[in-house]
């Protein structure tokens, strides 16, 4: 696929941040940064760049935990992806709430699911797991098995 | 000092279908903050569909939320298509197209009827309801499943519609159009429902863009954000119609962009009706390769989001859904804050919140000891008697 002019204004705006620029179909572009860029590389892509932000995507990936944060340019039909991995087992990284507040329930959610501390997250607390779920286990991580209710 | 009171609207109550939770603080009728509990009933589903193949995830997608059954498969078959590369045959746009706008009509006119309720005029929840229900119809025509139509595949469509459906498809926009615009018009004519409306709930331009709120929330804060038309999928640049923005931002604009918005799905799904070219419904692909993409379609509350990740398997490897709810529900702290408790039903009602989408409760407790004092209905007492005194104050 051609590089389009927002993957080009992209690689310009993020400079020596954005380690690696894909865009795999039309309306996909894909940033890869380092964890600790990420809170400077999404203020400048969603209020810089005036996107708007769509939500976090957390994976649970052999080398850590990947989390993706999803942009949607609407005027250049395009949502663009800042990519990162922090490590396991204790994943770790800055929150971006303080710029984003929207970032504020799934960055809660991320943390519930998959374990990952926002560090300075306004509000820490469980948004999905019950208050009487034990700590230290996370559905959403590949070697969580759902007990089988007939068993 | 004021006295200040805790509110709890839910987990339970027994107008809405599943759980949530509000915590109102209240000083006096003032709402001073509050707080959101969701997840009483959170079912699993992005966790489930790693154990589903790519063509069963449809199916499970499209029951996260039965309004928005087209919406959800939609959005995640785009995003696998995104993956392989497969070109969509435009019969199966025009398809596409005609589901997914019946859904949005025929979810308009389920929560106009309800914010009716709300406020005290029945009559709207009757008339809306009424004529909501042949669309349901139609629906069950052309997909045989008035929800869950179990329509859209990776690569097209599954079932086509012959002559005779798109006939009475046509026939059935050319009925409901009547009272569809009968309706706005009430709305938009009466006085009491300008002085009731106008005002409440106001969520500002930067707070629908801080919290990144979608859909025809989004749209009544002027913000002119539609997927439809800012990343065209299906037939949506095929047909015309117009984007419906409002700038104030209260529970009146939403009501008015969902009753415009309401007409001009009526005429896209009449002119895809009448324009659908001839065709395939469906393309053939032959595998499924290792990569990732990102889907969004408008559902009728708004975007919803899908992300997609393929290892080259059978299986999804991560499917993550970003329902509209999600981002709107959140928006209450921006709107009801400093709200007069009789108005907080509406502006919660205001956004259309959707259990499905996030699962969620609320209920008034009297802070020094502990007892409700509120409930839900209470709240929906107090909105009807608040219509009904600015009605007797406008006739008398």
């Amino acid at each position: 696929m051609s590089e389009t002019e927002l993957a080009r204004e992209l690689k310009t705006t993020l400079g020596a941040t954005a380690l690696e620029i894909r865009q795999p179909s039309r309306n996909n572009i894909f940033v890869t940064v380092r964890p600790e860029d990420v809170p400077a590389a999404a203020q400048t892509v969603w209020d810089g760049m005036k996107s708007r932000f769509a939500i976090v995507t957390g994976i649970d990936v052999p080398g850590g935990i990947e989390l993706l944060y999803h942009f949607v340019f609407d005027d250049k039909h395009t949502i663009v992806t800042l990519k990162t991995l922090v490590a396991k087992p204790f994943p770790e990284i800055e929150s971006i709430t303080p710029v984003i507040p929207a970032a504020e329930w799934i960055e809660r959610e991320v943390h519930d699911l998959l374990g990952v501390t926002f560090r300075h997250h306004p509000r820490p607390e469980r948004l999905i797991l019950a208050d009487d779920w034990p700590e230290g286990v996370y559905p959403l991580r590949k070697e969580f098995k759902p007990k089988d209710p007939n068993e | 000092m004021s006295h200040r009171t805790l509110i709890p609207i839910g987990p339970y109550h027994p107008l809405q279908e599943e759980a949530e939770f509000f915590q109102l603080y209240v000083e006096g009728e003032t709402v001073v903050d509050m707080d959101v509990r969701i997840s009483y009933n959170h079912r699993g589903i992005e966790k489930l569909c790693e154990s589903k193949t790519f063509d069963q995830v449809p199916f499970a997608v499209e029951r996260v939320c039965g309004i928005c059954s087209a919406s959800h498969p939609l959005a995640y078959v785009q995003a696998v298509e995104a993956i392989v590369g497969v070109p969509v045959p435009e019969r199966a746009l025009y398809l596409r197209t005609i589901v997914n706008e019946l859904e949005r009509i025929h979810s308009h006119m389920l929560w106009l009827g309800l914010a009716g309720h709300f406020i005290g005029y029945n009559t709207v929840f009757m008339w809306a309801w009424r004529y909501r229900e042949p669309i349901l119809d139609l629906l069950e025509l052309v997909t045989g499943s008035r929800i869950n139509y179990a329509n859209v595949k990776v690569g097209g469509v599954r079932m086509d519609m012959n002559k005779e459906q798109l006939a009475a498809v046509q026939k059935g926009m050319d009925e409901v159009k009547g009272p569809v615009e009968m309706l706005t018009k009430a709305v938009l004519d009466d006085p009491v429902l300008h002085v009731r409306l106008k005002g409440v709930g106001v969520l500002s331009k930067d707070d629908a863009r801080n919290y990144a709120c979608a859909g025809p929330t989004a749209r009544g804060s002027g913000i002119p954000f539609d997927v439809r038309r800012h990343d065209p999928y299906a037939a949506y640049d095929r047909v015309d119609w117009d984007v419906i923005v409002r700038e104030e931002g209260d529970v009146f604009a939403k009501a008015v962009v969902r009753c415009l918005e309401t007409l001009e799905s009526i005429k896209m799904v009449k002119q895809a009706a009448q324009e659908i070219p001839d065709g395939p419904i469906d393309a053939e692909y032959r595998e499924i390769p290792e990569g990732e993409a990102c889907g969004h379609v408008e559902a009728p509350r708004g975007e919803t989001f899908h992300y997609v990740r393929s290892d080259g398997s059978s299986y999804p490897y991560r499917h993550k859904i970003r329902a509209p709810s999600y981002v709107n529900v959140p928006s209450f702290k921006a709107t009801c804050i400093g709200q007069s408790i009789t108005d907080v039903c509406l502006t919660l009602a205001a956004v259309d919140p959707c259990y499905s989408c996030t699962e969620r409760m609320a209920v008034v407790v009297d802070a020094a000891s502990r007892k409700k004092i509120l409930n839900f209905e209470d709240l929906v007492r107090l909105s009807q008697e608040k219509t009904r005194k600015l009605l007797r104050d406008f006739k008398g």
